[in-house]
């Protein structure tokens, strides 16, 4: 009890402390985007977003991962509205360097750090001189040399907001149950879902005895897709899932539970696989080799593609309200863009939770076959 | 120029596929209501796995 709530203080101490840390730059960017009309940095140009491909940048913009916290951008006065992040580097002549986003001025400026100088380049971090040169060879590739980046990015500040929601929503669960042990209100509805999570997708597809090993991995791979998905819906922009590292990330676990866990059987139907004939066998066995590798791989994609196409169709959506406007008026166009847009967030409500299930399902699927004792072996 | 047709033969594969699922799915149900259940699961994973192939198609050929 004291330790979890020692814990709770400490990780929202590391919130607050990060948020503090990168708000004080707010201010600072007022009027930079103004100065930079050359519309070297296509996004934050100045003037509001109007023509196609403004657009374009704009949805592809947001689909990526970002160095600082953007809500919106006042087009007049080429204001930012948000808040900078912190960028951790590691450079292998001059250490780590840590600062705030800000002193990049949304990649308008370089940022010094003792002496050392870095300038944001198209989404990623360079090390130049004071003026900020970057070299490039015939190919047009950039020659600079690029330090680690373990910077606090939006999508690393929205996995830590997802998993502080599920911690605490959980904890308030499990605590209720000292209580009594019918939960109420929301709690209710989270026991419902973590109980469908068991009897829906564990259960049918482990088998009833090994199911509980997995539960643990299964829940919070459930509930941590859910989540952020769901918080890809809000205003606040993340777009955690659909970025193909976070979704590799998750398909590796699957990956490697289903081998570490799979049993003599599994690794039987891989390589000599029972029931075949002999040449049959040396057939399949390159072809099983590869299914162990495109099971994740498919996992990995479907969830990054299914969240990628829906930000940028609801973005293409709201978007219409400026692309109509010639036609149908401000007001008929913020009309047929608010009832597009309103239907595909209700579809996106439902994908949002499918693919969590679907993700818990497959994986699930996949452990069970891996870890199933296999009482019919003579006849496959 | 290809890149782009062979995105829509995916797409035109993906959408015969699924609707494929979709509408047995529906007789089964229609069928026997009470089965709609294990019908509805399974008819989600198979849709599932054919998405996950048409986007893999779709970003390997992108």
């Amino acid at each position: 009890m004291m330790i979890a709530q020692k814990s709770i203080q400490f990780l929202v101490g590391i919130f607050v402390f990060l948020a503090s840390f990168t708000y004080a730059g707010e201010h600072k960017t007022e009027g930079q985007g103004a100065h930079e009309e050359g519309g070297k940095h296509e996004v934050h140009a100045a003037g509001p977003v109007d023509t196609k491909e403004e657009i374009d940048a704009y949805i592809k913009h947001h689909l990526q991962d970002a160095h600082d916290f953007t809500f919106f951008t006042d087009g007049e006065t080429g204001k930012h509205y948000g808040f900078s992040l912190p960028i951790i580097l590691w450079d292998n002549e001059a250490g780590l360097q840590v600062f705030s986003s800000s002193k990049f001025h949304h990649g308008e400026a370089v940022a010094e750090s003792n002496g050392n100088f870095y300038k944001y380049y198209h989404g990623k971090i360079y090390k130049t001189d004071a003026e900020g040169t970057i070299n490039y060879d015939e190919d047009h590739h950039v020659q600079n040399y690029r330090p680690l980046d373990f910077s606090v990015t939006k999508n690393v500040l929205g996995t830590v907001l997802a998993f502080l929601i599920v911690f605490l929503l959980f904890r308030s669960l499990a605590k209720s149950y000292a209580k009594s042990s019918v939960p109420s209100g929301l709690k209710g509805g989270l026991e419902e879902l973590v109980i469908f999570v068991r009897d829906e997708i564990a259960i049918p597809n482990i088998g009833k005895e090994k199911h509980r090993k997995f539960m643990g991995y299964l829940l919070t791979v459930f509930f941590l897709i859910l989540v952020l998905n769901l918080l890809g819906l809000t205003p606040l922009g993340f777009n955690v899932t659909g970025n193909i590292a976070v979704t590799m990330c998750l398909a590796l676990f699957t990956f490697f539970i289903t081998q570490f866990k799979g049993n003599k059987d599994y690794w039987k139907h891989i390589f000599w696989m029972p029931g075949a004939p002999v040449p049959m066998k040396i057939i399949l066995a390159p072809i099983e080799v590869l299914g162990m590798f495109t099971k994740p791989f498919s996992l990995m994609v479907r969830l990054f593609a299914n969240m990628t196409a829906g930000h940028s169709v609801l973005m293409a959506l709201i978007a219409l309200t400026i692309l109509l406007k010639s036609q149908f008026t401000a007001v008929g166009s913020t009309g047929i863009s608010v009832v597009l847009s309103l239907f595909i967030f209700l579809i996106e409500l439902l994908v949002a939770y499918l693919q969590a299930f679907v993700f818990t399902m497959l994986s699930s699927l996949f452990i069970g076959v891996a870890v199933q004792d296999h009482h019919h072996d003579d006849h496959h | 120029m290809y890149n782009l047709i062979g995105a829509g033969l995916i797409v035109i594969g993906a959408g015969i596929g699924l609707g494929q699922i979709g509408g047995k799915a529906m007789e089964g149900i229609a069928r026997q209501p009470e089965a709609a259940g294990k019908i509805q699961t399974a008819m989600l994973i198979i849709g599932a796995l054919l998405e996950g192939l048409a986007f893999g198609a779709l970003i390997l050929g992108k």
